[in-house]
């Protein structure tokens, strides 16, 4: 059983990682990384219940706070930018380069 | 008992500072009259604090003043005893007299109070040498002369010459300087200590023949740059740059004698080693009959006494490398007085013709210069050694004791004897060039008496030239009683006893004496034509004492002219191309690297993350290949 959501948790993981690699705007990326964020909430869960502990769920909850103190951030950010530059699209954003 | 004794360096210090703060506000005279004051007050505390030595009671003592490197035995201690009061007596005394000429001397200069500044911070300097407790604080004091010495030499330094000549004797200094360090660390690594009690009381036990003469020579070499004697005896002539007053005191009566302190100070050391002392005489005995023929062929004023003071700083050391440790020390007290007189002569002569220093343009001054011409003249016979002048019993009692010592010192007894004929020729030389004959002078020069200020120093230095050698004479050995605590358990070499012997002795550097002053006078005392062409008789001779051997052109080419490539070399090509070159090269290389890895950060933010996702995958590759092995 466990494994099932272990599989489901890599594919989504993976869907995600996938996603911040190749797609340009910010915001889906985010949406992504939330999805990564998520892969592993699942695969903490499902641990905590095979091993029959709580620390499982403990740990998610952690992952929901932070993420979405994380989301709250970076949602202000990347709309501050796009009032400033009227795009969201993380390949005009590369000023930081060598 | 002498706690006081801190005073006498403190007083000329605190001089130096007070002027070198507040020295601009008082005016021309008041400057010197302090510095006076302070040296002057010094003199009296020095006298003072001897007191029980000359009533006989005397005891060395040792004042702790500060607790500085105890376990090195370098602790801020002054020496108290017969002879390190000796020499505060002089170097305060002479001080005084020349401090007090200075004020006339300096009259009119701009940096008047600067001078004064640094006439005491030189007193304070010499007198922390003298009275220095252990061989840490001398070196100190030894090196604070050097530093006053620099200043002062190059006191007019707007002259390329005395800029030159300052920077000179502060070089020569230092290749001294570094014998006398070295010889301070075999000194410690022997002892253990650097303490006057530690090293000289052990020195008779603990010291073998190799190390006292290693420490002996190392101290000789310290001894010779300071003391200028050969090979490192070129500064001084040079060092006549300075203004006259600084010649007397420091490069006549205080500091050049130095050297022959440590040496006497160190006897238990020397005693020790024949080689060491034996080096000591024979080093001095060249350089007395070096100097002296150099003495005889110079026609500016100060040079004749500049070469004359090397050549008579050989004879004290040939009286302290004969282990003759009073009689040196005696010849450098009564060589203070009539060298120092000499020396303000000449100055007060300078004074008078306008800064003419070239005796060919001088010539019939004993007229306008009574006082000088008369006190010059006592200060020639003294150093001449006519009886019973100052310079006559002092420099017998080197020649005594050379005689009496036999061996290899006879030879150096013979030197001493020439030299002494040839002292007294370029001495009287002098006098009659100066004063005697008709004037030579150039045209506008008026020259007059010098006033009180100066000829007072002048006359109370003629009678000490008289008087000063009568402390110690056959017939009553004040001096030698006097110092005796200071060289306790020293075996030292005395001039023959016996009237007979005394009487050949002295008989015979009388005659010296005087032939040579007869000499002078009747060569001299004539037109300038004719002694012109006594001089030519010389033929090439007399080229060679003129020039002084070229010895700084010998120098230059073997020393100097290969430590300016060598420095050269360091600069422009080492430095520039090796040093330089390797701190260049890994500013390059890293900034090569640099722009190879700028590469890497592209700024896409999918860059970054596919390397994330790479390090994620070879961690996970990693995990999984160790679960299953």
């Amino acid at each position: 059983m466990t494994d099932w959501y272990m599989l489901l948790a890599a594919a989504l993981f993976t869907i995600g990682a996938m996603g911040i690699l190749v797609r340009r705007n910010a915001l889906v990326m985010f949406m992504c990384v939330e999805l990564m964020l998520n892969a592993v909430n699942l695969t903490l869960v499902s641990a905590g219940r095979a091993l029959g502990s709580l620390d499982g769920q403990l740990a998610t909850f952690f992952v929901l706070v932070v993420a979405a103190a994380e989301v709250v951030i970076g949602l202000a950010i990347i709309v501050a930018i796009f009032r400033h530059r009227d795009t969201a699209s993380v390949d005009e954003l590369s000023e930081l380069k060598g | 008992m002498s706690d006081f004794l801190w005073l006498v360096i403190a007083l000329p210090l605190a001089g130096a500072l007070f002027l070198h703060f507040f020295g601009r506000y008082l005016r021309e005279p008041l400057a010197g009259v302090f510095a006076t004051l302070a040296i002057g007050a010094a003199f009296v505390v020095a006298v003072v604090a001897a007191v029980p030595f000359f009533a006989g009671t005397g005891e060395a003592e040792h004042l702790v003043i500060w607790e500085w490197m105890p376990a090195v035995g370098a602790t801020f201690e002054l020496q108290w005893d017969p002879l390190s009061a000796l020499m505060t007596l002089v170097v305060t005394g002479v001080g005084t007299l020349i401090h007090l000429f200075a004020i006339g001397y300096m009259h009119g200069d701009e940096r008047f109070h600067r001078f004064f500044t640094y006439l005491n911070l030189f007193a304070a300097s010499m007198l922390t040498l003298v009275l220095a407790g252990n061989y840490a604080m001398l070196f100190i004091g030894w090196e604070l002369v050097g530093l006053c010495s620099y200043l002062l030499i190059g006191f007019w330094f707007t002259r390329p010459s005395a800029a030159a000549a300052a920077k000179k004797a502060f070089v020569v200094n230092r290749i001294g300087d570094l014998g006398f360090l070295i010889g301070l660390m075999v000194m410690f690594a022997t002892f253990g200590t650097l303490s006057f009690e530690g090293v000289l009381g052990r020195a008779a036990t603990e010291l073998t023949v190799g190390t006292a003469t290693a420490i002996g020579l190392l101290f000789l070499v310290g001894a010779a740059g300071k003391s200028a004697q050969v090979p490192l005896y070129v500064w001084l002539p040079d060092a006549m740059e300075g203004p006259t007053p600084v010649s007397a005191l420091i490069h006549a009566a205080t500091m050049v004698t130095a050297g022959v302190y440590v040496v006497a100070r160190s006897s238990p050391i020397y005693v020790e080693s024949p080689i060491a002392s034996g080096t000591v005489a024979v080093i001095g005995a060249i350089t007395a009959l070096w100097a002296a023929s150099i003495a005889i062929g110079q026609r500016d004023i100060k040079k004749v006494l500049a070469y004359s003071t090397v050549s008579q700083l050989g004879y004290m050391f040939m009286g302290v490398g004969a282990t003759a440790y009073v009689a040196g020390v005696f010849h450098l007290m009564t060589h203070a007085f009539f060298k120092a007189l000499l020396f303000l002569g000449a100055g007060s002569v300078i004074h008078a013709m306008s800064d003419e220093q070239d005796m060919y343009k001088m010539g019939g001054l004993a007229k306008r210069m009574p006082i000088t011409a008369t006190t010059m003249g006592i200060a020639t016979l003294a150093i001449a050694g006519i009886p019973p002048l100052a310079g006559f019993w002092s420099k017998d009692e080197i020649l005594g004791a050379l005689f009496e010592r036999g061996g290899i010192y006879s030879a150096l007894w013979v030197v001493g004897l020439i030299g002494a004929l040839m002292t007294a020729f370029y001495m009287t030389r002098q006098w009659v060039l100066v004063f005697a004959g008709r004037p030579r002078w150039d045209e506008g020069v008026e020259p007059h008496e010098s006033p009180a200020v100066m000829t007072l120093p002048l006359m109370a230095l003629a009678v000490l030239s008289v008087v000063a050698g009568f402390v110690n004479t056959p017939f009553r050995f004040t001096l030698e009683h006097f110092l005796e605590p200071a060289f306790h358990g020293v075996e030292m070499q005395h001039a023959p006893e016996g009237w007979g012997m005394f009487l050949v002795l002295a008989g015979l550097s009388t005659l010296a004496g005087v032939a040579g002053v007869a000499a002078g006078w009747l060569a001299y005392n004539r037109p300038p034509e004719v002694w012109r062409r006594f001089q030519e008789g010389f033929g090439r001779l007399w080229t060679a004492w003129e020039q002084a051997y070229r010895i700084d052109d010998l120098y230059g080419a073997v020393v100097v002219a290969p430590g300016r490539r060598l420095a050269e070399f360091s600069a422009f090509q080492f430095d520039q191309k090796v040093v330089d070159g390797a701190v260049n090269g890994v500013g390059a290389l890293v900034y090569r690297l640099g722009s190879a890895l700028r590469m890497l950060q592209t700024g896409y933010v999918r860059n970054y993350g596919a390397g994330f996702a790479a390090g994620l995958l070879v961690v996970a590759i990693w995990l999984v290949v160790r679960g299953m092995s």
